[in-house]
């Protein structure tokens, strides 16, 4: 049985003439431990699929299932990171991951919860900034609170919405990093939505594309077979990664146009000539 | 020291004396003097000239006035009959009701001060001579005498201080309270916004006699302080406004990541409430509380002229009833002191608005 499964989701907004079915039967099997990269463009959707995982949003048509079982709503089982970070800008970094923690761990003492807070925070090397309010971090540090912050729950899935992609690259390539360490010690399934494609064969056991919306739908798997740890630089001269990168390019290319060619209708404009109502300019261009 | 006290002033929105703090610490010399001219100077300069003006407008209007009396006295009793007036306008038997000059408001202030210290003085001293009858009279469980004197200038402002508190938290636990619960539902909110719309812009009178109506009858057979209750309840009133519309629309304009974040930690309805949604709203909720203040000073005086309740309102209405030479000075005085109060107040509620406002990440 697969960890997360979709059959056949349809998502659509709006009623009537106003209504864009954006995602179009989506069929997507995720399994225990797996970690699945969805690359797309901007728009394609990437985001609703996110939402309907974890829950916030339900499917028009189809079924999305968690261990077989179909998702009612939000759970702690399914960590959320969002690609705002969504901090609580009144609350401080201790305040903002303690309110998830305290939310999982109800019956814990103070001084365990307190200890599995600053744990944590510490595993993203923010011990200095704990007790500082979001305002006061940069971008990267923020985005860490929101891993911390989903981490902490200990969920059993971890979805992503392109955590990094506000990030400068430096920062993202740490990111990265820390994401993958934290998932590769106890292997938790991980669902990561990107733009970026380096990124997700960076990080991914398999790739697969959106192709770009409304009625976006999955397109082929690319299985990422490359040995874990990966490193960055090796990577960029690997035959496999170069090969790999190219193909998902070139798809992603590919459907790009076919996207552009789709929408390529032509329209006639009305004959029309546009009413001046400035009778005076005319009047002073004619030299009256 | 010198950072401590710049983010003081910062905090309590009195910055402009930021670079006078700068150069008395001695640093970067001209910079921080140009500032302090711009800042400070300039400021006094138009304060200086707004006072020349008053000075010269209030010395024109009492010639008017001064002129004209002595034209019908001389229509009416030639040359000795302006002597005689002129000598009336003297020794101030003849009354010119002009707007006072900024002399004469200063000296009003003065007397309004020493006036306050002889009513205090014999205030105190009547309340000696009947401590003994009062220890009495409490132990055979009757009231106490107090003392029933006019009250003095700093009495009125101190009444008027109470009562735009007592209206400001009235305000405070109505409005908060219900705003709330209008911005979470959406039902609620449109089935009373009409009644919100019609009484968001009545006049204070009409709120002062409102509230008269309804606490006169529930109050036939309460002897304290009647006029108090009625003018704090109508302040309240006429100021919660501000205050109830900007928490309901703080409350139903969460942004949506804050809900979604609620929603992913799987927050009880209480917590979502008081975690989420209530911070989230607390700019606006305070941003109305500080307009909240300002509207209730200011209607203030207005219903304590009504009201009878012994305030600024009523010493205002009093000074100008009473006539007296210097009558129109005192309420130029008692304006200075409503505006400088307003003022502090405003500032007051500034640094709590900024206390629990978060900058937004």
């Amino acid at each position: 049985m697969a960890h997360i499964e979709l059959r056949n989701v349809t998502k659509a907004y709006g009623t009537g003439e106003n209504r864009i079915e954006v995602l179009k039967n989506i069929n997507l099997k995720i399994e225990e431990g797996e970690f699945i990269a969805i690359v797309g463009f901007s728009g394609s959707g990437k985001t609703t699929l996110i939402k309907l995982i974890s829950g916030l949003e339900f499917p028009d048509e189809g079924e999305v299932l968690y261990k077989g079982e179909p998702v009612t709503g939000p759970s702690h089982e399914r960590g959320v990171i969002f690609q705002n970070y969504s901090l609580l800008p009144w609350l401080t970094v201790r305040n903002n991951v303690g309110m998830a923690v305290k939310e999982k761990f109800k019956d814990w003492s103070k001084d365990k919860i307190g200890a599995r807070i600053e744990n944590y925070v510490k595993m993203v090397g923010l011990s200095h900034a704990i007790n500082k309010l979001p305002k006061a971090l940069s971008g990267g540090m923020r985005q860490r609170v929101s891993v911390t912050r989903a981490l902490a729950m200990n969920p059993e899935v971890i979805l992503m919405d392109e955590p990094l992609s506000a990030l400068d690259a430096l920062t993202r390539g740490t990111l990265q990093d820390e994401i993958l360490s934290i998932w590769s010690k106890d292997k938790r399934t991980a669902l990561l939505i990107t733009n970026d494609v380096d990124e997700g064969i960076y990080m991914a056991d398999r790739i697969i594309p959106l192709k770009p919306g409304p009625k976006a739908t999955l397109g082929p798997e690319f299985i990422v077979n490359l040995e874990r740890p990966r490193d960055k630089t090796e990577l960029n001269n690997n035959d496999n990664f170069k090969k790999l990168r190219n193909s998902i390019l070139e798809y992603l290319i590919q459907i790009g146009k076919e996207r552009a060619s789709e929408s390529k209708n032509t329209y006639t404009l009305p004959n029309l000539k546009p009413i001046l109502k400035t009778k005076l300019f005319q009047g002073v261009k004619a030299g009256v | 020291m010198k950072d401590k006290s710049i983010n003081i002033l910062k905090f309590i929105g009195l910055s402009f004396f930021e670079p006078a703090v700068r150069l008395a610490a001695g640093e970067d010399v001209k910079k921080n003097l140009t500032e302090l001219i711009k800042k400070v100077v300039f400021p006094i300069v138009s304060i200086l000239l707004f006072i020349l003006l008053w000075h010269v407008g209030a010395n024109k209007l009492y010639n008017i006035e001064r002129d004209y009396k002595i034209e019908t006295a001389r229509k009416s009793g030639g040359e000795t009959a302006i002597a005689t007036e002129l000598k009336r306008i003297e020794s101030g038997e003849s009354t010119i009701n002009s707007l006072p000059s900024p002399v004469s408001v200063v000296t009003a202030f003065k007397n309004l001060i020493a006036d306050h210290k002889i009513i205090s003085a014999k205030k105190s001293a009547f309340l000696e001579r009947v401590a003994k009858t009062n220890e009495k009279r409490k132990a055979q469980g009757l009231k106490a005498i107090t003392y029933t004197g006019r009250p003095s200038f700093v009495d009125q402002i101190i009444t008027s201080l109470k009562t735009v508190f007592a209206g400001f938290f009235l305000a405070l636990f109505l409005a908060v309270p219900i705003g709330m619960v209008l911005g979470l539902s959406e039902t609620l909110r449109s089935s009373v916004n009409w009644l919100i719309q019609i009484f968001k812009p009545v006049s204070p009178v009409v709120w002062f006699l409102l509230v008269y109506m309804i606490v006169k009858s529930l109050t036939l057979t309460y002897d304290g302080d009647v006029s108090f209750i009625i003018s704090f309840i109508a302040v309240g009133l006429c100021a919660m406004w501000a205050t109830l519309v900007n928490t309901t629309l703080g409350v139903s304009s969460v942004d949506n990541d804050f809900i979604n974040v609620a929603k992913v930690l799987n927050l009880s309805v209480g917590q979502k409430v008081f975690k989420i949604v209530l911070p989230s709203a607390f700019p606006l909720i305070f941003t109305g509380l500080r307009i909240t203040v300002s509207v209730a000073w200011m209607v203030l005086i207005a219903i304590e002229l009504l009201s009878q309740s012994p305030g600024l309102g009523t010493f205002v209405w009093e000074e100008f009833q009473n006539g007296a030479n210097d009558s129109n000075a005192k309420i130029i005085a008692a304006m200075f002191v409503i505006g400088g109060i307003g003022f502090l107040l405003d500032r007051m509620m500034f640094s709590v608005q900024k206390l629990m406002t978060f900058t937004e990440a």
